[in-house]
């Protein structure tokens, strides 16, 4: 018993040392996140990549629920301060920058040459000429459709680029005939119904005019907006029925089911199209066609980035750890893994057609790139627009008064 | 010689001190201190706060701007707010449904028969399960192409309605979902109440030809009153907090209108899209304001009751 008692004294003794020597050999840097489980596998990994390099670093990552942390955000950012915070792109962290929560990085990427390897995605990481965190990933949208629905209803299947807007509402017809939605949505959520406006917005007026209006440059009222909603109106009739009461999930069952034949949606749904039953031989994918010949096409692709808060303990070491992630063999290992897309232009993009294709329309989408109406546009704005857009799409002779509403919250929300 | 007298006095009578004199009036207030304080830090003080809160432009994170009336004004020009009120109305009006719904399943249930506490306790189990189950299982039954209520509709009109996503019907269907676990509530009020009711008077009431409605609106109605008033309160409560069925079955949808003034409230103050502190907390107030009708008329009707003892 005595034993005992001296050999674990020694015992717990030995571990104190220990301890100690490794608080005192490594520098901590606190990583808050919010990954789902195969990215987070991957980002541990990156984290193992990058400590094993620099053995005197220690990254600890503090793993969120998606939806917690953009609650949670808001209280760590000011009580308790992570040195590292996921986040988005564009005008999603505009507040934690005019608030002054989020570190200036741009030493990080001028010393790196960012501006030059991440190029594609600095003008969405970029407030007043500086850059405030670095990005990761991001993920093309476009229009993902059941080939057997369109074979079914004898519609040719378009190819990637081949047919313009014209033709798809000619092919609405056709779908319509045989009982299937031409194209389908879920908007309990309100957030996939803007990814049609915003298509239909870039293609109808092009980039520049969506981010003055997403900036609050242009009236709702404008009569550039309402030839968007003429636009949409031609596919209105088509969309699936009830929308309203389905989550994004529920819509894509349709896809699935060939009850629908098109869905406007971003890459992450190709995982839910594919564990529903679908191949590479029946799903395809076409970027969202062309309505005004004379505009640069540009093309949406929310991106996912990683921050330093202004109240970090430790702020050195993230910056190191932020240059590691831009590096093309940190994009390499998480994009393959999350199934999305590198920013840095020298890494590889994942064997996958999906992402092949999504890496071509967005290399050589000259227009711009924009993220999404809910990252383009103030928090506010996106949530009474997606209102909007949901309510045309359930009752289209409601436009006057939803326009009229929008532009009364624009003349609020962006004084 | 008198000096020394005088410790030995004072000790024979020791000083009648402030606490003995005034202890009968002071001990009640002693012992409701603890939760006096409680209650004015974590109720009374956040009302005030809220107030005061509702007088500036704030993010949660950054400066407050005082604006004055102007989340007010702002309110009063809001469509989303009437929808919000015209939708609480409808709560509150059709949730007391469940006051003379559950008084009859009550009677119905007040039986002596074998197995009638399985019977009771089957009844009464949607309130006991959470709200957050009560609206998945409404959003499935409404769900369309494959809810037991649009199969239903569709069977025998031959078209689907999609209650969740029609704005006309969307409320009327979640409050008929809140109506579920509330007559359950209500019922489980009223079967207590009936257990005290006096069987003698019963008997008279029956010596005397009393039967069916009479012998409830007349001899046992009047006895349940204490349940009845319970009952009201509770429902009217139960339907101006209503949040979790909005929150669950449709988030204020479809573009919000089913939303009541408390999930209004969350969305602009607290959700992902919201973060205006200032004007969810004029909401907020204009919901107080509507509770405290209430409130002061229960709290009155109590009053009154205890001085008529």
């Amino acid at each position: 018993m005595f034993h005992y008692a001296k050999g674990a004294l020694a015992l717990s003794a030995a571990l104190l040392t220990t301890t100690a020597a490794v608080a005192q050999d490594k520098r901590i840097v606190r990583y808050n996140a919010d990954f789902d489980p195969a990215p987070l596998a991957a980002m541990e990994q990156v984290i193992a990549d990058f400590e094993a390099a620099n053995p005197e670093i220690e990254i600890q990552l503090n793993n969120f629920d998606h939806e917690g942390y953009k609650t949670a955000i808001r209280n760590f950012l000011t009580a308790d301060a992570p040195d590292l915070a996921n986040w988005y792109a564009g005008n999603r962290m505009a507040p934690f920058v005019t608030s002054g929560q989020f570190m200036d990085v741009s030493d990080v990427w001028e010393e790196n040459g960012l501006e030059e390897s991440l190029g594609s995605a600095l003008a969405s990481m970029t407030i007043d000429d500086k850059q405030w965190g670095v990005p990761y990933t991001y993920y093309q949208w476009g229009i993902y459709m059941n080939e057997d629905a369109y074979e079914a209803a004898g519609v040719e299947v378009p190819g990637v680029e081949d047919i313009t807007w014209e033709e798809f509402v000619a092919n609405c017809e056709a779908f319509e005939a045989a009982g299937i939605d031409c194209l389908t949505t879920g908007t309990k959520a309100l957030w996939p119904g803007a990814g049609i406006f915003d298509y239909l917005n870039l293609r109808t007026n092009g980039y520049d005019f969506h981010m003055d209006l997403t900036s609050g440059e242009v009236p709702w009222t404008d009569e550039r907006v309402r030839a968007v909603f003429d636009e949409w109106a031609k596919v209105q009739p088509y969309v699936t029925k009830n929308h309203a009461a389905l989550e994004w999930q529920d819509a894509a069952a349709l896809l699935v089911q060939g009850k629908a034949a098109n869905y406007v949606m971003g890459n992450f749904a190709v995982a839910v199209f594919k564990e529903g039953g679908m191949t590479e031989e029946n799903l395809g994918f076409m970027r969202f066609p062309e309505i005004a010949t004379d505009i640069p096409r540009a093309e949406e692709a929310p991106t996912d980035t990683v921050h330093i808060p202004t109240a970090a303990q430790n702020p050195d070491d993230a910056k190191a750890f932020l240059a590691y992630l831009a590096t093309a063999e940190a994009q390499n290992t998480i994009n393959a893994a999350m199934g999305q897309l590198p920013i840095n232009k020298d890494a590889t993009v994942p064997d996958d057609p999906f992402l092949k294709a999504g890496f071509e329309t967005l290399s050589t989408a000259e227009g711009g790139i924009a993220q999404f109406f809910d990252r383009d546009a103030p928090a506010e704005m996106a949530k009474m627009g997606m209102e909007g857009f949901q309510e045309f799409m359930v009752k289209p002779e409601n436009l006057d008064r939803i326009l009229d509403r929008l532009e009364k919250a624009r003349t609020r929300i962006y004084q | 010689m008198t000096r020394a007298a005088l410790p030995a006095a004072s000790a024979e009578m020791p000083p009648r001190s402030r606490w003995r004199t005034h202890q009968r009036r002071l001990a009640p207030w002693l012992f409701l201190a603890p939760g006096l304080a409680m209650f004015a830090v974590y109720v009374v003080s956040p009302i005030f706060q809220s107030m005061w809160i509702s007088l500036y432009d704030w993010d949660g994170l950054g400066e407050k701007v005082w604006i004055g009336a102007a989340n007010y004004a702002e309110l009063m020009d809001d469509d989303a707010f009437y929808t919000s009120l015209w939708n609480n109305v409808l709560w509150l009006v059709l949730y007391m449904l469940s006051v003379p719904a559950g008084l009859m399943m009550a009677i119905f249930l007040n039986q002596t028969i074998r197995g009638m506490r399985l019977y009771k306790s089957m009844f009464f189990f949607p309130f006991v399960i959470s709200q957050v189950v009560v609206g998945l299982i409404f959003s499935w039954f409404y769900a369309p192409d494959f809810g037991l209520l649009y199969q239903l509709i569709e069977w025998l009109t031959g078209t689907g309605v999609a209650i969740l996503a029609d704005d006309r019907y969307v409320t009327y269907g979640i409050i008929a979902a809140g109506l579920w676990p509330q007559i359950a509530y209500v019922m489980i009020l009223y079967l207590t109440g009936l257990n005290n009711v006096a069987t003698d008077q019963i008997e008279a009431a029956r010596l005397d030809g009393a039967k069916g409605w009479r012998m409830l609106w007349h001899v046992v109605l009047p006895q349940l009153r204490p349940a009845t008033f319970i009952a009201v309160v509770v429902t009217v409560i139960g339907a101006l907090r209503s949040f979790d069925l909005v929150s669950v079955m449709t988030d204020g949808g479809p573009y919000g209108s089913s939303r009541v003034l408390s999930f209004y409230m969350y969305e602009q103050a607290l959700s992902e899209y919201g973060y205006r502190m200032g004007y969810g907390a004029a909401i907020a107030v204009v919901l107080f304001a509507i509770m405290m009708i209430f409130i002061s008329g229960f709290i009155w009707k109590m009053w009154r009751d205890e001085r008529e003892r």
